[in-house]
């Protein structure tokens, strides 16, 4: 089974329930944590791939927690007309997402490896890496 | 018979549509299949490219006069200071500046997001830019402070004035401490995981006339997508020849250029405000040189591939900042285009900070500019000082 990504978004309320702990005993699932941004009494996001049979009972669990459950689409976009193709994002981006290719040292974003690290928004010069939930 | 054209008989060909123009990359191809001699013969102008940060880079501005007038002490643009120590409303908008209240580096690394350089584009881009200035008033100019509103078509001159630009080769940057660090080469990361160079190697205009045998002051140029000119040298121009630690020649290095052209007629395609985490706001600017094919040794030189162009690698964590003579050796652009290069016996990735697809793109359209007679070549005013001059950097004392 193919994991699903998926976005969490915490209100200050609800960032103390112990969620991950229970999706892995109660509903037996593989989490990966791509990102979070957990802060008591804070807003917060959490951006996860998860993998399991009971993945939609998990899913209706977090509803019920208050959590929002959004599916992570395009969580980075890369706006086309800021990049110049420098280059310098792709030794930063840890999935290679963004590569060069060879000879042409043209410049390409490939969302599926992506893993939301947002470690090219700061460091483009251009600020063409956007951050899209 | 060795080929010997002049600047004269290249225009001619060129006003009557008969000129042949290359990239330096087809240049590179062409000798590769005929040779130095005939592509010679066959090549009159040959064109070059760089897009990159450029932060030496800046405009000049004169306003026009306010009813009753103001000497305008001080400027600001869009909060960004502009120097005004000239004549009344003239002022110099420099690539660097930030605004007033930016925090800078006190939640480090700033992020810097706006400053000269984005100014510079904003105006290319006909947008209205606030202007305030302050004076303490004289019997010529009484008035003490204004706050209006423009645009670029409603000030009398934009002049891009660029001290130091297209410089003959860089760094290749890299970390040797154990943290992250935000330079104005980029991000590099600790323990030497990255490495960083900004050059368009075989296509960079001073790495192709590398004795400065064409470039010289009134040379016209490709410049920010318009017209511009070679004013003078750039500052820090230290023309050399790069040596390894056996003494073996790598190349050309140290040469700058200062350019000038009027910022009405550029375009925000090839001027971009950029931002360096940790370091601050600049300018990317677009340049693209012409050299004429006057004999063979222009064209053995405009014909130099990547693979024998080098840049030295520099440590800046230490070695950059502190001054530190010496290097961890030099790299050619081949290898630092495939994308990892081997520093004190380690593999490191590559990343490039000037954009090559950009680099040929500009020197496509000056090629394009010269074949359609629209763009003469200049014979320059005066040659600028070459390798043998052999000018030295003074340092400052204190």
């Amino acid at each position: 089974m193919a994991p699903e990504r998926i976005v969490l978004r915490f209100t200050p309320d609800t960032t103390e329930k112990p969620v991950i702990y229970r999706l892995v005993r109660d509903y037996d699932l593989v989490i990966n944590i791509l990102k979070a941004n957990i802060n008591p009494q804070k807003e917060g996001t959490l951006v996860l791939e998860l993998t399991g049979e009971k993945y939609q009972q998990g899913l209706e669990y977090l509803r019920q927690e208050g959590v929002s459950v959004q599916p992570l689409i395009e969580g980075i976009t890369r706006n086309e007309q800021l990049c110049t193709m420098c280059g310098g994002c792709t030794d930063i981006c840890p999935t290679k997402a963004l590569y060069m290719e060879r000879p042409s040292m043209e410049v390409f974003f490939n969302d599926d490896k992506c893993i939301v690290c947002q470690l090219c928004v700061k460091a483009c010069p251009m600020h063409a890496m956007e951050v899209r939930f | 018979m060795s080929t010997e054209k002049t600047y004269a008989e290249i225009n001619e060909k060129i006003k009557n549509g008969k000129a042949v123009v290359m990239t330096a990359e087809e240049l590179i191809a062409l000798v590769e299949e005929k040779g130095f001699s005939r592509a010679t013969q066959e090549v009159d102008v040959v064109t070059t490219g760089t897009f990159s940060p450029m932060c030496s880079s800046g405009a000049f501005l004169n306003f026009g006069h306010s009813e009753p007038r103001i000497r305008m002490q001080r400027v600001w643009l869009n909060d960004i200071e502009a120097y005004a120590g000239l004549a009344a409303v003239d002022a110099y908008i420099g690539a660097t500046q930030v605004p007033e209240h930016d925090p800078l580096n006190s939640n480090y690394p700033g992020e810097f997001r706006y400053g000269g350089g984005h100014l510079i584009q904003e105006l290319v881009e006909r947008k209205r830019v606030r202007l305030k200035a302050s004076s303490y008033g004289t019997d010529c100019y009484p008035r003490q402070e204004i706050e209006t509103y423009f645009t670029i078509d409603e000030i009398n001159e934009a002049i891009l004035f660029n001290p130091r630009n297209a410089y003959q080769n860089y760094n290749c940057a890299v970390n040797l401490s154990p943290r992250t660090i935000y330079t104005y080469m980029g991000v590099l990361k600790p323990n030497l995981s990255n490495a960083h160079y900004c050059s368009a190697g075989q296509l960079s205009p001073l790495l192709k006339d590398p004795y400065f045998k064409t470039i010289g002051i009134g040379t016209r140029i490709f410049l920010g997508g318009g017209v511009g000119y070679v004013a003078w040298n750039g500052t820090q121009h230290f023309p050399s020849i790069q040596k390894d630690s056996t003494g073996r020649e790598l190349g050309p290095a140290g040469g700058t250029l200062s350019l000038i052209g009027d910022l009405k007629q550029m375009n925000s395609k090839w001027l971009k405000g950029a931002s360096f985490l940790g370091y601050g706001a600049t300018l990317a600017v677009g340049i693209g040189l012409p050299i004429p094919i006057l004999n063979e040794e222009i064209t053995k030189f405009a014909a130099v591939k990547d693979k024998d162009l080098y840049a030295p690698i520099v440590d800046y964590s230490d070695a950059y900042p502190n001054r530190k003579p010496g290097n961890l050796g030099f790299v050619s652009y081949a290898e630092l285009k495939t994308g990892e290069i081997t520093v004190n016996g380690k593999h490191v990735p590559t990343a490039p900070l000037s954009s090559y697809p950009r680099a040929k793109e500009i020197a496509g359209i000056l090629k394009q500019w010269i074949s359609d007679g629209t763009f003469l070549i200049t014979e320059p005013v005066k040659l600028l000082p070459n390798v043998n001059d052999q000018i030295t950097a003074n340092s400052l004392k204190g």
